[in-house]
């Protein structure tokens, strides 16, 4: 069960503190459990986890390849590995290794990419992964997941502990806006409907649910009704609840904060093109690479807003309604 | 003859007649670590066939893992499956794979295949069995092409600084990777001196004797303390089939039946009728 208490706030917890803590938490739970990073502890406040653990918090230093294979080794002796560092290392750099020494091995590795998309900001095009996405989808079996705020984080972090294969976890640092309240449970590949609606449906993940939630408001205001749908798990796609959505407002308009040729646009069409074709309008980014800036001004460039959402309503609604 | 050399030609003749089924493979990379495979299976590592996944065992990661038909040899010999199965290499829906996969073979500890992972996974089991105070230990074979894999030596650098004391490595330097010697397309220079200047304990030795192979292994132990150790095999690519040995480029080889007949049929003398280990 979950609540939603989005008010256009952000949270008062960083997301990185709540990783800290939910990895120490896991600590507890589970002796099995291993944290490693490639020299970004300082970055995700898991360095005092180093000082308390430092046989179960490993930094492996500057080399994400070698970590990905010692984590594969890890799992193979029985360990509960979640290796951390940003989301460009935590898929490019490492992508042979997570596929071949996790993936294909059947090892069971938590991957989690800080910083995904446009909240890289001011580390720029070299640290802004929007491709992550649509290469973790050519993964067999593994698991995708765009973190919305920190109470999803901290939830996923202990969900996935036991989930065989790869988990691939994109998560921002900073505080995000508030969605869910505390205490919100979360079903891994089972998406949530935030808000009911009946013209159209805005499935997003990540940090564009609470944008796709701005957008319902301004568009309820124009007297459209959408419904709001946190699709969390991007890998596998909860095909169930985009189904029903297609079925009850007959158009579909996809939010993500990552590049929309691989990603949870091209998702949701290729499943929907298959089971029940629908108008499917993409917000994302258009086949760019990163760049560098605020990331308030990176929404706008590459038109992650509420106002890109609404633009592409009414397209969608336009086509539909022909 | 030893005990072990005895074991080494008869892991050679099933390694031909896996080759001679097959047609081709990767002969002589197979042959070439086959003196070591001898001495860890026939010699060193604790192992129990009736239960490949025994918490205890110790592990041994080949990442130069188109050396399977060494490993699967031995496997066999030692009991871990049928025989037969060696006749299956890379046929369709084989358990035995052109390299090495620990989810088809019993007794393969790691995937192995993309050169250089083996190495990282091969210090993350390491690592692990060190947090779980384990004295079970964790071997690694790399090839001497492999080592210009970057991956190499980043877990070079991290074997170290993380004191696995329980992991001891082999290149099996046979001074050939596919495109020729190790000399003409990337001059491995003293390999020894680059991981002892990393801070492992090395060795270098004959790679060609199991005894000498095995001699080198308990000194590793008993000298390494908290270091990874290195063992530099020196050895020849197609070992113990000279027809083999005599083709220049003899990474992936046909292996006609008369090459293969001829190999086994030396091998069988070399064998007579001793047994092995």
């Amino acid at each position: 069960m979950f609540k939603v208490i989005y008010n256009g706030e952000k949270e008062k917890t960083a997301m990185k503190d709540a990783f800290a803590a939910s990895i120490e938490k896991l600590f507890k739970l589970d002796p099995q459990v291993v944290y490693l990073d490639a020299d970004l502890m300082n970055s995700m406040s898991t360095t005092k986890l180093r000082k308390a653990y430092p046989e179960r918090a490993i930094d492996c230093g500057v080399q994400e390849a070698n970590m990905v294979g010692v984590a594969a080794g890890m799992s193979a002796a029985g360990k509960k590995p979640y290796v951390h560092t940003f989301g460009p290392f935590a898929s490019r750099r490492c992508f042979d290794q997570m596929f071949i020494s996790v993936a294909y091995a059947h090892n069971n590795v938590r991957i989690i990419g800080s910083d995904p998309g446009v909240t890289a900001a001011y580390n720029g095009g070299t640290h802004m992964p929007f491709e992550d996405v649509a290469m973790y989808r050519a993964v067999p079996n593994a698991a995708i997941i765009d973190i919305v705020d920190s109470v999803q984080l901290q939830d996923v972090l202990i969900r996935t502990k036991d989930r065989p294969g790869v988990t691939y976890i994109r998560t921002p640092r900073k505080n995000s806006v508030a969605v869910y309240g505390e205490g919100s449970e979360f079903e891994l590949g089972k998406a949530n409907l935030l808000r009911d609606g009946k013209d159209i449906t805005i499935i997003a993940c990540g940090i564009m649910v609470a944008e796709a939630l701005k957008a319902a408001q301004i568009l309820e205001a124009e007297g459209i009704s959408a419904q709001v749908v946190d699709i969390f798990t991007i890998k596998p796609l909860d095909e169930e609840t985009v189904l029903a959505c297609a079925k009850k407002t007959g158009a579909i308009v996809t939010a993500e904060n990552a590049n929309i040729i691989g990603g949870l646009g091209a998702a949701v069409s290729e499943f929907l093109s298959k089971k029940h074709p629908t108008y499917v309008g993409f917000v994302g980014v258009n086949d760019l690479f990163g760049s560098v800036g605020a990331e308030d001004y990176l929404r706008k460039f590459y038109g992650l807003t509420p106002e890109k959402i609404v633009e592409k309503v009414h397209e969608v609604l336009t086509l539909k309604n022909q | 003859m030893t005990k072990l050399t005895v074991f080494a030609a008869q892991i050679r003749r099933e390694e031909m007649k896996e080759f001679k089924e097959l047609g081709f493979g990767h002969i002589g990379g197979s042959l070439s670590i086959t003196d070591t495979i001898a001495a860890l299976y026939g010699d060193i590592m604790h192992y129990d066939p009736q239960t490949p996944l025994w918490e205890k065992r110790d592990r041994l990661v080949c990442s130069k893992g188109h050396a399977g038909p060494a490993i699967y040899a031995t496997l066999a010999l030692k009991g871990f499956f049928p025989m037969e199965w060696l006749m299956t290499l890379n046929k369709p829906g084989t358990r035995l794979p052109s390299h090495c996969d620990k989810n088809l073979t019993p007794g393969i500890d790691m995937t192995t295949g993309s050169l250089g992972q083996g190495a990282s996974t091969a210090a993350g089991l390491a690592l692990a069995l060190k947090y779980d105070k384990s004295d079970s230990r964790v071997y690694l074979i790399l090839g001497d092409g492999e080592c210009n894999e970057g991956q190499v030596w980043e877990m070079a650098l991290f074997a170290a600084h993380k004191k696995l004391g329980n992991l001891i490595a082999f290149v099996d330097y046979n001074h050939k990777q596919l495109d020729g010697t190790t000399d003409e397309i990337m001059n491995l220079g003293d390999i020894g001196a680059k991981f002892a200047s990393f801070g492992w304990f090395v060795q270098t030795i004959d790679g060609s004797d199991p005894d000498l192979v095995v001699a080198a292994v308990r000194t590793a132990q008993h000298m390494q303390k908290d270091r990874p150790a290195m063992i530099v095999l020196n050895t020849i690519k197609g070992a113990g089939v000279p027809a083999c040995e005599a083709i220049e480029f003899n990474h992936h080889i046909v292996c006609g039946p008369q090459m293969a007949d001829e190999a086994i049929a030396e091998l069988d003398k070399v064998i007579g009728g001793t047994e092995g280990v």
